[in-house]
């Protein structure tokens, strides 16, 4: 256990430097100038040089990442100009744009996302596992025949559309509910969770459906093993055939699928946040993406990069603990 | 046979039982007019190939089918109660109480997520709703010793597939009779273990048979396994039943050239080892389009037809002249007895 603890940290590790080193070459590979895009209208190369000297991209490419990561691990001192600023540990750098630190502006988006995501999946899963365990559970019959057919049209709907469509019902024609806009949890969670919903509604129809149609089949596929023939042959009611022999192997997978799904979600909702006005990390890399940004891009792209490798260890340490087949080792 | 032996009425008693399922191609004719019993002490072995229904029967008897799907008529009489038309839970409340049943492949026959003690507590709790956890405990690990499993308290904490596969059986064998059925229903039990295992299972089958007093049917298409532990064996062919005897009746003297067929193909140790085997030719029917008359006579080597009755006339199960022996085939008696002494008996096991 500690020592499969240990190698997937080593990997996980790995795995971020990684891509630390990828989006960092990505980044100057593309030909751009940040200098060029924040350079007022009247721009010369004096100018460029003048701006590209303060954002420190006049140093050799090599100097700069080794910079970056020393700031990541270290923290470092950063000049700005003639003041030097001390960025203490994990340090992501100064936006070009704001001059604000990487970190707060992070800081600012990171609970936005968590506060959609967190949601969304809580409603998603609920409502898609327990969708797709009642139509296995009903399989043929009416209430199963809806149940697919809401799911395919979930399934079938990018959600900007849905988005879009949950805007212009509930905000701009029935006048239900204000555009909505965030409010941290801890200044008011009633607020917080009213200007929460449609992006959740909207993040949860899209995931649900999915989630709907594959534990419909993980558990159709469950139902119709032996063991479950075994359970109902010793005399087990149904209800605990269904949803405690069932249930319990047609989970598993979809245990792996939620855990995945959360990290990726985890690194922002880009399209959900941007339609709904929430600045939170989609959103954030976007912009920053347009404004060639490169410390906010830099930390949008690890941050995202370090969800999916938390969440893809945590899959495999919980499968373990579901599945008592599966050893780590 | 058996009702000679045994002083009190068979445990279970089938009459005329049909099973049809509708399905988008049509209607399966799964079983058609089985009639059986079995006593309890006694063993009732349902021979034939994939297809013919035997497994159908069984899972019958277990009121294990969808009702929704499932039309099923005749009678199902375990101890006295008919279980054809029994509401649900009352056939929920006999599974694994009075008849139990043990399958095929126990690997995936059990729950790979729970630890056996926990399975086997599990079917005892469920029929023993007053008991305490720690009685159950007590009942599962004293099964699970009872059916030859070795340190019953460490294996009690262990998952299936800790288990090898004659072991697993063993615990499946242990998990069927927790709660001391009167029937045991056993769908091929050895026929995912190796031949070594398969003898100390059917000898543990065996032994546990005399000490509880059950009846066993044991369905199986292996004459191996029936010869060994069935006193009685039904011979089934698409959903109906070809032979019916004793098993020296079926193993000596058997008068249906279907199980002919299975006695032959089946290689013997003492004959010459460079024959070749001798197959039923063709394949089992569909149950959906069952051959007119007797449903075996495309692959029948003896078959009457043109002028003669075998795709005309359903044959009826007959007496033949030993008690207890009927057999289902339009072929006069005295002509099968002489196929059989001159033609079948050299070939194969069938001697």
């Amino acid at each position: 256990m500690l020592r499969f603890i240990i190698k997937r940290l080593l990997v996980a590790l790995l795995t971020l430097a990684a891509v630390d080193v990828i989006t960092f070459g990505l980044f100057f590979a593309v030909p751009s100038s940040p200098a060029a895009v924040m350079c007022s209208k009247d721009c010369n190369q004096e100018k460029l040089d003048r701006v590209n000297h303060a954002l420190g991209l006049d140093k050799p490419k090599l100097t700069q990442f080794v910079e970056f990561n020393k700031g990541l691990v270290l923290g470092r001192d950063i000049v700005y100009g003639d003041k030097t600023d001390r960025c203490p540990a994990p340090c992501l750098g100064y936006s070009f744009r704001t001059s604000e630190a990487v970190t707060k502006i992070m800081a600012r988006g990171l609970p936005v996302t968590v506060s959609i995501v967190l949601g969304a999946f809580v409603l998603w899963i609920f409502f898609g596992v327990g969708l797709g365990v009642y139509s296995a559970l009903h399989r043929g019959q009416f209430g199963d025949k809806v149940s697919i057919s809401i799911a395919l049209i979930g399934a079938s709907m990018p959600v900007y559309f849905f988005a879009l469509i949950l805007l212009g019902v509930f905000v701009f024609g029935l006048g239900l509910m204000d555009y909505p806009h965030f409010v941290p949890i801890s200044v008011n969670p009633l607020q917080w969770a009213k200007g929460l919903i449609l992006p959740w509604l909207a993040l949860t129809f899209v995931q649900a459906a999915g989630y709907a149609r594959y534990s419909r089949a993980q558990m159709l596929e469950t139902l119709s093993e032996d063991y479950i023939r075994t359970a109902r042959a010793i005399g087990l009611p149904n209800r605990t055939v269904h949803l405690k022999h069932a249930l319990r192997a047609a989970i598993t997978p979809v245990i792996t699928l939620a855990g995945l799904d959360l990290g990726v979600f985890l690194g922002g909702v880009a399209i959900t946040e941007t339609i709904f006005g929430m600045h939170g990390i989609g959103w954030q890399s976007v912009n920053a993406v347009f404004d060639l940004n490169l410390p906010v891009v830099m930390a949008t792209v690890l941050i995202a990069a370090f969800f999916v490798v938390v969440s893809n260890a945590l899959v495999d340490v919980l499968y373990a603990f579901v599945d008592p087949r599966v050893r780590l080792s | 046979m058996t009702t000679q032996t045994s002083s009190a009425e068979p445990y279970l008693k089938v009459n005329d039982l049909r099973v049809r399922f509708k399905t988008e191609d049509g209607v399966v004719k799964a079983v058609d007019g089985v009639s059986f019993s079995v006593s309890r002490g006694r063993t009732l072995g349902i021979v034939g190939e994939s297809g013919s229904g035997k497994s159908v029967t069984s899972l019958t008897v277990m009121g294990l089918h969808n009702p929704g799907r499932t039309e099923i008529t005749g009678e199902i009489l375990v101890g006295g109660r008919n279980v054809v038309g029994m509401l649900d839970e009352d056939v929920r409340k006999l599974r694994g109480n009075d008849v139990a049943m043990i399958f095929q492949d126990p690997l995936s026959a059990l729950h790979p997520f729970y630890k056996i003690g926990k399975q086997i507590v599990g079917a005892y709790m469920v029929h023993h709703p007053g008991a305490s956890k720690a009685t159950a405990k007590k009942r599962a690990i004293e099964m699970l010793d009872r059916v030859g499993i070795p340190e019953p308290m460490r294996r009690f904490d262990q998952f299936p597939h800790e288990f090898s596969g004659g072991m697993r059986q063993r615990a499946m064998i242990a998990m069927a009779l927790v709660n001391d059925p009167k029937l045991l229903i056993a769908d091929e039990p050895t026929t995912a273990l190796d031949v070594t295992v398969q003898a100390q299972i059917l000898d543990l089958l065996n032994d546990l048979q005399k000490e509880f007093n059950s009846a066993i049917i044991m369905i199986t298409h292996d004459l191996g396994v029936i010869s060994q532990i069935a006193d009685e064996v039904l011979v089934m062919y698409a959903g109906r039943v070809a032979e019916h005897g004793s098993v020296e009746q079926i193993m000596r003297e058997p008068q249906h050239p279907y199980t002919w067929g299975l006695l032959e193909s089946i290689p013997s140790l003492h004959g010459d080892p460079t024959a070749d085997l001798k197959p039923i030719r063709g394949n089992p029917p569909s149950l959906i389009n069952v051959p007119s008359g007797c449903a075996f006579h495309p692959r029948c080597p003896y078959r009457m037809m043109n002028p003669g009755p075998c795709d005309v006339e359903v044959p009826q199960l007959l007496r033949v002249r030993e008690a207890g022996h009927q057999v289902s085939c339009h072929i006069p008696e005295e002509r099968r007895r002489t196929i059989y002494r001159d033609e079948v008996s050299e070939v194969g096991v069938a001697q």
